[in-house]
């Protein structure tokens, strides 16, 4: 992981920044330069609630390299409220009683660390949304 | 068009392979391919690997492999597509030769993916997937068909035997298969005991990381006439077909559209259907696996594979056989060489030559390679003569 491959991606992974096609209206995330839906080449950009609930998960128990310290860990689809669906982990939950349908809502939090460059990378991670 | 034969079939007994090289390994399944074949003819290569780069920090194998095989000077031509890289292989031999661009054209297919640690190795497979939106995330392959057995078992009511016993039967025939990495059985209790990985898939619902390489030689209909040595097998259609990379974005994570359009496609071509289909190679690379794709080739309707697969429906002498090789589960997955390594079976099938695994008398063969978790697609159906 260098620099710019974490940096150019700040604007999904920070604010949730997704595409609007202005004709089809659907919400595309990430934004995309095409709408694979109509053809479409202009979006409006907006930015996702981050609310949305839970279509499938796993318990990940043998990590890929940089995430050893974490298992076990939660992640699953997200299918949020604009109707997009999103990768992400499942935190500040008992992983034990998680559950497909429950509702969740993305918070900022630190993902990870890169050794070399000393870099920290964030992004969101899901939470049970308890309305506050 | 031309119509294309495969006339040359190799392959090495699959493992973990200390002692060979990637070069190694990719020429031996070649030279066994041109020994089988009893020609020395190669007008191209196309050489199909996901990820030597990674594994082996060696890119350029269209310069290599011909080299080390004694072909040098002749057109050659490194395909990518993640884990169906082998099939593509075999698809770009094909069109080669259908074209009249070449004569004579060989797939190799292979990958040497011990030359890393687990976690490297983990780390270039994850490169299958969406590095910036899944792999970002923490997701690793389990983990991927992980989510698509929880939503299965969910919707469908498919259950935990259902998924095991997928791993039972493929064991059972790669017992049987002398090239196989694994060629013992398991137990239902093994599987079902075995370590977690990604809930609820366990460390033999997985298939394993592997050193391989298999290679098929390709003619036109009318060349190879001139080789008497085996009935003759003929590519009769191919399908291939593409789905959107990351798991997410699909409509229905359990609907393989890439594999549906992929199988529907090489039907067309070679004017069959799925119920004149003898037995399938399918890709395995995780239980859930099997029965997502016998779902999308239409061996039965969606929700009924686990089922079907206790029952026998797919086992050697079951009524649709799969995976007489073992499939990926046993014989073992190096991701680049496993589409070629269909092949191999079907080949070996059609002719008679399988052994104690051998299907009674088939006919037509359906073999099914798929990239990531089902982002690509590349079948075949051959037909013994």
């Amino acid at each position: 992981m260098n620099v710019p491959k974490h940096w150019r991606e700040i604007p999904e992974r920070y604010r949730m920044e997704a595409g609007k096609c202005t004709k089809c209206t659907k919400i595309l995330f990430p934004a995309r330069l095409v709408c694979p839906f109509c053809g479409n080449k202009e979006f409006d950009k907006i930015n996702l609630s981050g609310k949305g609930k839970l279509l499938t998960y796993t318990i990940i128990r043998t990590a890929p390299e940089g995430f050893e310290d974490f298992t076990p860990y939660a992640i699953g689809i997200v299918e949020l409220k604009e109707g997009v669906k999103v990768m992400g982990q499942i935190t500040d939950c008992n992983t034990e009683t998680l559950k497909t349908g429950d509702q969740l809502v993305a918070k900022f939090r630190r993902m990870n660390e890169e050794g070399k460059t000393g870099m920290i990378m964030y992004s969101y991670k899901f939470v049970p949304d308890l309305g506050i | 068009m031309r119509n294309v034969a495969i006339i040359g079939i190799g392959i090495i007994k699959f493992g973990e392979l200390w002692e060979k090289s990637l070069r190694d390994i990719a020429v031996e399944a070649a030279l066994n391919c041109l020994e089988d074949a009893g020609t020395d003819r190669v007008d191209s290569v196309t050489i199909g690997c996901m990820s030597s780069g990674l594994f082996n920090g060696q890119e350029h194998l269209a310069s290599l492999i011909p080299d080390y095989l004694g072909k040098n000077n002749i057109p050659a031509t490194r395909v990518e597509s993640a884990c169906a890289s082998g099939a593509l292989a075999v698809r770009t031999a094909f069109l080669e030769v259908a074209s009249g661009i070449s004569d004579y054209s060989l797939a190799i297919g292979v990958e040497k993916m011990t030359d890393v640690s687990t976690g490297m190795a983990t780390y270039a497979l994850a490169s299958a997937s969406d590095q910036d939106y899944e792999a970002f995330h923490g997701i690793t392959f389990p983990g991927l068909y992980a989510m698509m057995a929880k939503a299965h078992m969910e919707r469908y009511g498919t259950t935990r035997e259902q998924l095991a016993e997928v791993a039972v039967k493929n064991h059972q025939n790669g017992a049987l298969n002398p090239f196989a990495q694994y060629p013992f059985t398991v137990s239902r209790e093994t599987v079902l005991n075995s370590t977690k990985i990604a809930d609820p898939l366990r460390l033999l619902d997985c298939s394993p990381i592997t050193d391989g390489a298999a290679a098929v030689l390709l003619t036109t209909v009318e060349e190879a006439k001139k080789y008497k040595n085996f009935p003759m097998v003929i590519i009769r259609g191919i399908g291939s077909a593409t789905d959107t990379l990351s798991l997410n974005q699909r409509k229905d994570i359990l609907e393989m559209v890439a594999v549906k359009k992929a199988v529907q496609n090489a039907f067309k071509m070679a004017g069959k259907t799925i119920q004149e289909i003898d037995f399938a190679e399918v890709h395995d690379c995780f239980t859930i696996a099997e029965i997502l794709v016998m779902e999308a080739m239409g061996v039965v309707e969606p929700g009924n594979a686990g089922p079907a697969t206790l029952d026998g429906l797919t086992a050697l002498d079951g009524k649709f056989p799969i995976n007489p090789s073992g499939g990926l589960k046993s014989k073992g997955h190096p991701v680049g060489a496993t589409g070629v390594a269909q092949i191999f079976e079907a080949v070996s099938q059609l002719r008679g030559e399988s052994g104690k695994r051998q299907i009674n008398n088939p006919k037509v063969a359906l073999t099914q390679n798929m990239g990531g978790s089902g982002g690509s697609c590349v079948c075949h159906v051959l037909e013994v003569k």
